[in-house]
């Protein structure tokens, strides 16, 4: 197995033992006194090997997070969707602009003429707008909002 | 707005964990001495906040890419107001469908209503995947989807996940 390291996660080998940690690690995780040593337990590996190969996996990015996934508006927050289209010159400065803001949790850039889709993550539901203004005024492009108006399923877990 | 003791616990445990738990043996144990209360108590509280799914799993969130599916499709449908819940409960029950969501229409420019997430290992698959949904969604409601799109992702540009700021 590779010990390459880089950032580009893209390229970061994988064995077998790192697809099963992944995909053990991707829901009830134990609220124990030693969780990774019971994970290790379920897939035959001693708690430091759980710890260490985690801990190369989000610095390797191939992880890009390990923790409790909130939902936010189950405390009277918001999430909303929202989209940006972005001359091509342009698009490098307004995406660092737009990341800037911790109110984006993800962004992607994506094929079409609406080239860059972000989540806003806020504490109450008028910070939406609020921050889709601010980054309409530091960019100069206008933000167009997709909040959610119903979900009918969400899942996470990918098998790796 | 008053905040009753609950819910600041509740923001502070949110504060001290969205960046992602401590890799430690004991990584509870350690949230709990870093908020100034008992493993006991944050367990508790944890437990709490998942039965009322303020927190909606406990675990790693892979980059789609890394671990093999380097193609993220964004599908986009146009449906008809009175049978898109129907259509979405049925799009959302769908294997290869791993988000799925009502929003409002942009129009003129965009007619599309129902977004589902599709994520594989290819473009190619993934638009194979679409086709052979679009022909299903046509069969069962026929003349309900006007119009469809897929937006593939080229590029993470941030994946951070919940960000409240420490003190609000």
């Amino acid at each position: 197995m590779s010990e390459r390291r880089t950032s580009r996660a893209t390229s970061v080998v994988l064995d077998n033992i790192d697809r099963a940690l992944i995909n053990a690690l991707q829901g009830d995780f134990p609220l124990s006194q030693r969780p990774f040593a019971d994970v290790g337990a379920r897939l035959g590996l001693p708690e430091e090997e759980v710890l260490r190969r985690l801990q190369r996996l989000l610095d390797e990015r191939v992880l890009t997070r390990f923790g409790p996934m909130f939902q936010i508006e189950r405390i009277g927050g918001a999430f909303c969707l929202a989209a940006m289209s972005i001359p091509e010159a342009d698009f490098d400065r307004v995406a660092a602009q737009v990341n800037d803001f911790p109110e984006v949790a993800h962004n992607y850039r994506r094929e079409h003429a609406l080239n860059m889709w972000f989540v806003l993550a806020t504490e109450r539901p008028d910070g939406i707008a609020d921050s889709a203004r601010r980054i309409e005024a530091a960019t100069g492009v206008p933000v167009f909002l997709f909040p959610k108006e119903r979900e009918y399923f969400v899942e996470m877990k990918l098998e790796a | 707005m008053a905040r009753t003791a609950a819910d600041e616990l509740e923001r502070r445990i949110i504060v001290a964990t969205q960046g992602g738990l401590p890799l430690v043996s004991d990584p509870w144990g350690t949230v709990a001495r870093d908020l100034g209360i008992t493993p006991e108590e944050l367990l508790a509280q944890i437990r709490s906040m998942l039965d009322r799914g303020v927190i909606r799993r406990i675990g790693a969130v892979p980059n789609h890419y890394a671990i093999g599916y380097t193609a993220n499709g964004m599908s986009v449908w146009d449906v008809a107001d009175g049978t898109i819940d129907a259509v979405g409960e049925w799009l959302g029950s769908l294997a290869a469908v791993t988000h799925c969501y009502r929003r409002p229409r942009s129009l003129p420019d965009w007619p599309y209503n129902l977004f589902a997430m599709l994520h594989g290992r290819s473009h190619d698959a993934v638009r194979a995947e679409l086709e052979d949904i679009a022909a299903r969604l046509e069969a069962r409601f026929p003349g309900a989807c006007r119009a469809r799109d897929v937006l593939f992702s080229s590029a993470i540009l941030k994946k951070t996940g919940l960000r409240i700021a420490a003190s609000g």
